[in-house]
């Protein structure tokens, strides 16, 4: 799909044209969802390992080292805050590096990664700090090893807000989503900015909004479900 | 003589603290030079106030803590040393049961008291057995498949218990584990205990700040105070002939057989006589850990009564079995006018510990009534 096309297919006669708009959104739907698919389950994977480093690290805690976690609790401090906008900027000469090109849904998604990584890992160090540090004893007491506790107690006794933080990421990465169709990863967020703003064209903004509104309402009910099923075994 | 399967040796563990708040950095000293034997079959109750050290000192059995010097040696194997997989196979012989029962909340009953056996790798079926069995030994069956927050804190515990039980341990530490129960539920966690050392022939190990507690399954009981060891001994000779104030003080909570000063204050009130206590030890004990003989006291207080012909009558007392004999004290009024009053006292002290409070017109100081007979003690 190029720009001639598009300006062709929408904004000459002023009105939306949905017979060319349908397959234009449904791509970028799916574009968005891979992306906020790979960039959870990569980053939400990583942020989980980094996560419990952070936490594991902390004093008196598993893995106790106190170099480890203030260095660790310095970076993700230091990369959280920075707008996404300007970190895709910033990444670009590290994305060309590791995928081969800066532009594009799989450049979109190393920096989307790469931030989901730091932002989960708060997230999963702040949901594992209040469990309880007794049943952790009990488990080394009966003699299993520090991996078999992270495994078997410490993520089952956090997984309630565990998953509602991961829908709470989800929202996170479906707003990095939509800024990285700057670089041309696509996706609803270029398309509302490209078909809509652009084109003065409210209804395909709408459309766009209304579409994200639905997904993460639809992702927020699931993961409460779900949260709700496990934390009612544990109140 | 039974074999020891808990010893501390010299043990010291020492904490650094932490610097801010206006306090200096240093070490503070929570376990101080502790050698002790625990022998296979005990119920060995270790007491002391919060921050004695109690607690740092279970820990170290299954080198939950390490100390800083001093060797602790579990069946046979020295474990201050070895690695967290060595400690794997000596950990699945002591099992842990803890104030707060540490249930894992998000699994049920069942799952909890598999867990250990998971770790073990047993066979599923032969978990599903063995937890069967744990539930009936614990009385929980009906409650298998529940989450810890559908019971009660009697219940969790028997949970904790069970689960503790699970791969068939030789030792049992329990740390204040009946302390967030209420008497009548810690009176079923107590009897429950008492099964397992008897039917199970596991060795106890208990901490708790309640003397009762001590009193009521222990056999052998080590008095802490600020990291170090102060009184130890059976469970009889500690409670009938306690050498320290602090064993004194935790005693007094179990059995309050002695008036305190207020009250003796109030008997003067109410009688114009003497005001003599008789302490109550049914046997004598001999000396050990180094602790001095003590003769039985007051068991001949009724015959030198009758043999004096002294009016009396009995105004306040207490009197417990410990370790299955009378310890206790009792207060009487006496008729000190009677002209062989002095001469039965003399008699008396002979025979028993006494604790004279004088009359109502010339009371003795408590203080000094208290220490005159404790100087006799001695």
């Amino acid at each position: 799909m190029n720009a001639w096309t598009i300006d062709a297919a929408t904004s000459l006669a002023g009105k939306s044209d949905w017979t060319v708009l349908k397959p234009l959104l449904l791509q970028s739907v799916a574009q968005t969802l891979e992306m906020v698919l790979v960039t959870l389950l990569i980053g939400g994977f990583l942020g989980l390992v980094l996560g419990v480093i952070l936490y594991g690290t902390r004093p008196g805690n598993l893995f106790e080292n106190t170099v480890v976690y203030h260095i660790l609790d310095v970076i993700v401090n230091i990369i959280r805050p920075i707008p996404f906008i300007i970190f895709l900027a910033a990444m670009q000469p590290l994305t060309i590096k590791v995928v081969g090109t800066s532009i594009g849904t799989a450049a979109a998604i190393f920096p989307m990664v790469v931030m989901c990584t730091f932002a989960t890992s708060r997230l999963v160090e702040q949901n594992l700090v209040p469990v309880d540090p007794g049943v952790i004893e009990a488990a080394r007491a009966m003699g299993a090893s520090k991996f078999t506790i992270i495994r078997t107690v410490l993520i089952p006794e956090a997984l309630g807000p565990l998953i509602l933080a991961y829908a709470f990421l989800f929202i996170g990465v479906l707003d990095m989503s939509a800024m990285a169709g700057y670089i041309g990863g696509g996706g609803l967020g270029n398309f509302a900015i490209a078909y809509g703003y652009q084109k003065f064209d409210q209804t395909v903004t709408w459309s766009a909004v209304v579409i994200m509104i639905v997904l993460v309402q639809v992702v927020q009910a699931i993961a409460n479900a779900l949260a709700k099923h496990v934390l009612k075994r544990q109140r | 003589m039974a074999e020891a399967v808990i010893t501390f040796d010299h043990v010291v563990k020492e904490y650094r603290r932490r610097g801010g708040g206006g306090q200096e950095h240093g070490t503070t000293r929570a376990v101080d030079d502790v050698s002790l034997d625990i022998n296979a079959g005990d119920i060995y109750g270790i007491i002391g106030y919060s921050g004695a050290g109690k607690s740092t000192l279970v820990r170290m059995i299954n080198a939950l803590e390490r100390p800083t010097s001093g060797s602790v040696t579990v069946l046979g194997t020295r474990v201050d040393q070895l690695s967290e997989s060595k400690l794997r196979p000596i950990r699945q012989k002591i099992g842990m049961i803890f104030q707060q029962f540490n249930l894992f909340s998000t699994k049920t009953v069942a799952q909890n008291i598999a867990y250990p056996l998971q770790l073990d790798h047993w066979r599923k079926d032969y978990q599903d057995k063995r937890v069967d069995e744990l539930l009936d030994f614990v009385g929980l069956r009906a409650h298998k498949d529940k989450y810890p927050s559908q019971l009660s804190g009697g219940q969790k515990q028997r949970v904790g218990i069970a689960r503790a039980l699970a791969t068939n341990p030789k030792i049992l530490l329990a740390d204040e584990a009946t302390s967030a129960l209420d008497p009548e539920t810690t009176a079923e966690v107590l009897a429950l205990l008492k099964r397992v050392n008897e039917q199970l022939g596991v060795t106890i190990v208990l901490i708790t700040h309640q003397m009762n507690v001590v009193q009521q399954i222990a056999n052998k009981v080590a008095v802490m105070s600020a990291g170090k060891i102060v009184e130890r001994g059976d469970v009889y000779d500690v409670f009938a002939a306690p050498q320290r104030s602090v064993t004194r003080r935790f005693i007094a909570t179990a059995l309050s057989g002695l008036p305190d000063a207020p009250r003796v204050a109030k008997l003067h009130e109410e009688w114009d006589g003497r005001l003599v206590s008789v302490l109550v030890r049914q046997k004598d004990i001999p000396a050990a850990d180094g602790r001095p003989a003590v003769k039985a006291s007051g068991q001949n207080i009724s015959d030198l009564i009758a043999q004096y012909g002294i009016h009396s009558g009995l105004v306040y007392g207490g009197m417990d079995t410990v370790g299955g004999s009378a310890v206790g004290a009792i207060t009487y009024v006496f008729d000190d006018s009677n002209p062989r009053f002095g001469e039965f006292l003399e008699a008396l002290r002979r025979d028993s510990d006494v604790i004279d409070f004088g009359t109502a017109s010339h009371p003795v100081e408590y203080d000094v009534a208290v220490a005159a007979n404790e100087g006799e003690t001695r």
